[in-house]
Parts: C-alpha cells; sequence; structure tokens
C-alpha cells in the first residue's frame, strides 16, 4: 500500500467520523432555519444554544459570550476591527506581535493605513514575547493588545497569563488567537485573563467553515456583519447550523482526550526532534524548546531549500509545511522566523511537522529513515554544498 | 502545481555536479528569493560538449536548471546563448505563474557560464 503519513496537523485536521455523524441530520431533516419561529427553527435553535454551552465551558465562559464566526480569521479580523473602532474615542493604539497569523497582522495592517498606530512587541530567539515590554508599551491612547497563545509555525507557547493581569490592571483589552492551542492544551479564558479569544473547528478534527469568537460581557466591540439579528446583533447572517453542531462535537471529545493525547503526541515529538538532531547535522530547532505545542516540530535543515524537502518528503508520503521563500506566495521567507532574529538563508531551509491524532511512533520511524537522506541529496546538490562543512 | 516534467525533473535530474577544469562558469543568485545555481561547462568548437549544474533551490530551480543543461548539451554557443526563461519553462510543460522567475537562474546561470567562456577565450562569434 502507498504510504500517507500526514503531519500538517496545524494546518487542518481530518474531521472525525463521530462529528460527521452528528452533523448529518442537521443538513436534511434537521434543516430549519435557527431564526424561525416555528418547530424546526425552535428545534435548530434549541441544538445550536446547546451548542454554544458546550462551547462556552469548555473555554470557562458563559454562553452569551460566544459569538459563532466563519472560522479562526474571521474570529481575528472580528476582534481587532471590532475593538479598535467601538473604541476610536478613547484611543487609536494596538499592541501586537509580528509573529501573529496574517489574520491579525493585516488587519492591524488595514487599520494602519486608516490612521491607527500599531507597535510590534519584540519576541527573543524563540518567538517569545516578554511580558514587561507590554507594560511598558501600552500607553493611554492604547485600546488593544493581541498576542496569539501559541505560534503556529513554530509552536511557541506565549505567557498569556502574565500579559493578561498588565492589560487588566491598565484597563486594556486583550485578544488572543487561540486557534492553535485550542482543543490541544488547556484554554481558560479567566485563567488567561483575555477579553477576547479566536478558535476554530478544523483544527480539532471539526468541520472547516465554523470558529467563534469569545466577548468578554461587557466589551465595547462594533459589530462585524451587518443584517439579521443572529447572534445578538454582533453577527448577522443565518447560523451555519451543521458546522456549529460539528464543532460542539469536536469540542466535546477534545476534552475528553486533551490530557492523555497531548502527553502522547509530546513524546512522539520529542522522540522526532531528537532523531532529527542525531541522524542530520546543521539543524537548528525553532520555537522554545520546553514551552511548546505538544504536537508542533520545527527545525532548519540549514543547507537545503524548504519547498525541495517538502516535496522531496511528499514523494515519499509525507506531507509536511515549510516557511521558505519559495513556498510562501511573497516569495519572502516566514516573518515568525525572521522576527526571530534568523537570517534569511536559514529561514529558507525550514521544515514543519505537526502530529495529530493518527500519527504513530512507525510514522515518526519513517520519518526519520527518509529525511536524513533526502538533506543529503538536496545539500550535494547545492553550490554551497560544502560551505557548510562536514560532508 | 508543477506538471509531470518539473517533478521528473525534480526526481531525476540530468547532469547534476561540477566538471573539473571547466571552459566557463556560471554563478548565478536569484534576487526575488536568494536561491543560487553554478552551471559549469566544456566547451569543444563552439560546441557546448558537458555542461552540469548545482542548485540550491525550490523544486522548479532544481528543474528548470537539470531541463537548461539537457537543452544546451551538444548545442552551438551561439544557440545555447538565444534559450531564454520562455523556452525552459515550455520544456518542462509550463511553470506555475509565481514559479516562472524560478527559470531566471537557469537562463541566466547558462549565458553566464557562456559569457565566462568566451571572455577567456577572447572570441566573440
Ligand atoms: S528559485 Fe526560489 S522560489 Fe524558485
Amino acid at each position: 500500500m502507498e504510504k500517507f503519513i500526514y503531519l500538517d496537523y496545524a494546518a487542518t485536521t481530518p474531521v472525525r467520523p463521530e462529528v460527521v455523524e452528528a452533523m448529518m441530520p442537521y443538513f436534511t431533516e434537521k434543516f430549519g432555519n435557527p431564526s424561525s419561529l416555528y418547530t424546526e427553527g425552535r428545534n435548530a435553535r434549541g441544538a445550536i444554544e446547546e451548542a454554544r454551552d458546550r462551547v462556552a465551558a469548555s473555554i470557562g465562559a458563559e454562553s452569551r459570550e460566544i459569538v459563532f464566526t466563519s472560522g479562526g480569521t474571521e474570529a481575528d479580523n472580528f476582534a481587532i476591527k471590532g475593538i479598535a473602532y467601538a473604541n476610536e474615542k478613547k484611543g487609536n493604539h494596538i499592541i501586537t506581535t509580528p509573529i501573529e497569523h496574517h489574520a491579525v497582522l493585516e488587519p492591524c495592517h488595514y487599520l494602519r493605513k486608516r490612521g491607527f498606530e500599531i507597535t510590534y512587541l519584540p519576541v527573543d530567539e524563540h518567538g517569545m514575547v516578554d511580558p514587561a515590554d507590554v507594560e511598558r508599551t501600552i500607553t493611554g491612547k492604547t485600546v488593544l493588545v493581541s498576542v496569539m497563545h501559541a505560534n503556529n509555525e513554530v509552536g511557541t507557547i506565549e505567557p498569556l497569563s502574565e500579559i493578561g493581569k498588565i492589560t487588566r490592571e491598565k484597563g486594556v483589552y486583550l485578544h488572543t488567537d487561540a486557534v492553535q492551542t485550542f482543543g490541544h492544551i488547556p484554554v481558560d479564558v479567566n485563567e488567561l485573563g483575555v477579553d477576547l479569544l479566536s478558535i476554530s473547528a478544523h483544527k480539532l478534527y471539526g468541520p472547516k467553515g465554523i470558529g467563534a469568537l469569545y466577548i468578554r460581557r461587557g466589551t465595547r466591540m462594533e459589530p462585524f456583519m451587518q443584517g439579521g439579528s443572529q447572534e445578538n446583533n454582533r453577527r448577522a447572517g443565518t447560523h451555519n447550523v451543521a458546522g456549529i453542531i460539528g464543532f460542539a462535537k469536536a469540542v466535546e471529545i477534545a476534552e475528553k482526550e486533551m490530557v492523555s493525547e497531548a502527553k502522547r503526541l509530546a513524546e512522539l515529538r520529542d522522540y522526532l526532534i531528537r532523531g532529527i538532531l542525531e541522524r542530520i547535522e546543521d539543524v537548528r530547532l525553532n520555537g522554545h524548546p520546553t514551552k511548546r505545542l505538544p504536537n508542533n516540530v520545527n527545525v532548519c535543515l540549514v543547507g537545503a531549500e524548504g519547498e525541495a524537502i517538502l516535496l522531496s518528503l511528499d514523494m515519499e508520503g509525507i506531507s509536511s509545511s515549510s516557511g521558505s521563500a519559495c513556498t510562501s506566495g511573497t516569495l519572502d521567507p516566514s516573518h515568525v522566523l525572521l522576527a526571530m532574529g534568523i537570517p534569511a538563508e536559514i529561514a529558507h531551509s525550514s521544515l514543519r511537522l505537526t502530529l495529530g491524532s493518527r500519527t504513530t511512533k512507525e510514522d515518526i520511524d519513517y520519518v526519520l529513515d527518509v529525511l536524513p537522506p533526502i538533506v543529503k541529496r538536496l545539500r550535494a546538490m547545492s553550490p554551497l554544498g560544502t560551505a557548510w562543512g562536514r560532508k | 502545481m508543477y506538471s509531470e516534467k518539473v517533478m521528473e525533473h525534480f526526481r531525476d535530474p540530468r547532469n547534476v555536479g561540477e566538471i573539473e577544469n571547466p571552459d566557463g562558469v556560471g554563478e548565478v543568485g536569484n534576487p526575488t528569493c536568494g536561491d543560487m545555481m553554478r552551471i559549469t561547462i566544456r566547451v569543444r568548437d563552439d560546441v557546448i560538449e558537458d555542461i552540469k549544474f548545482k542548485t540550491l533551490g525550490c523544486g522548479a530551480a532544481i528543474a528548470t536548471s537539470s531541463m537548461v543543461t539537457e537543452l544546451a548539451k551538444g548545442m552551438r554557443l551561439k544557440e545555447a546563448e538565444k534559450i531564454s526563461r520562455k523556452d525552459i519553462a515550455d520544456a518542462l510543460d509550463g511553470l506555475p505563474p509565481q514559479k516562472m522567475h524560478c527559470s531566471v537562474l537557469a537562463a541566466d546561470g547558462l549565458r553566464e557560464a557562456i559569457g565566462d567562456y568566451r571572455s577567456k577565450n577572447g572570441s566573440e562569434s
């Protein structure tokens, strides 16, 4: 049988059969519009409210603090623009980091062109933000701080609760993009001290096209979509009923399995990292050595180019991802690696492998067998081959 | 997104390596993405008798490098010089639009190697 080893779970995950099963009736017999007053509508309404309770409880929130969105990108856009527009009277200053997902960076960029001031906090070589910098950077004009819970490329987990203490004390809203952590490690809005938090279903074995934004009660927000009165007038549009039901089911399963799965994956992750470092020379581990997502491995295989590594792995049946210039649409190496101070030539050789529910030790052993010769071959083909020393 | 031909040349690139004591050397870097290529040629009677490449770059960079050596081998310098980025891309059944710039390495590398040979041998033909 042809090998198929999927190691790009940070990009997306397969939907669990139980999730699909839970969703199915909502396409056909339970097709009612939750905004309708008759029985079918009320049934659908009841189902999405139950789902909302489940999602809210899983992050320690109240149900009415959850707004369903089309996914993480919409949640991020909603949070940033919603706060910016509703609090313009107070100020026009937003603080974020250079390693955020583009779903945060681009809205900030957009607001900058419209008169907002954006401060990017520095990160250290592991991609870690220093809470003291948050404290230093907040001014009387700051309306929002947005720092991701964990980075999607290098897996570094940020010190959110410490940042949360500072923003609370200073009376500034705090948003976090928890798309990579939710369902994988504990996420609690009160422990983190956040006012807004973005999550997405398809990163935890739920369907694509559904996510949510947590908005702490009392937060001054502009609505995101105008139209119907869904989601308390904050996000118009007919509910994605099946998606919401699937989301809640995925959350239910994730809650049950989180502790044991995180432990299992962290062991495989460390085994993979150790194996790569042992078998390949001139490797740099990207991201924090310990404060990292249980499923994230990100390395620079110096002297080989990321897209060529990715294609070679694909030929062996392994799906991976890279932050090299050649793989990005913009032809710039990963903004995350550059912000961490990694030179462009080295960022060019990055490889990300993210583990998940179907990953086994055999898979990792297979990767450890095929990766070294791939890197060796590409290095041998490079005009710099010998410049990286040691054959 | 790559054609079968590109993947085939990526999987099994032709003429990888370096000619010892070459008659001409071309070394180019891709300004767009930072990738690099080194091409070496041996010339007899104005014909490219042998050609080899080394490339650090994406799949398209490697495939175009391989293709340019295949196209140029056995060609008269005058014709080889005329091999364009488009010729290389066409020979590979096309490249995705965002990967067209990759073929610049191969085309420029070859031209530079020929130029290097000419400057060493004083020939202008
Ligand atoms: S040569 Fe760098 S992206 Fe293709």
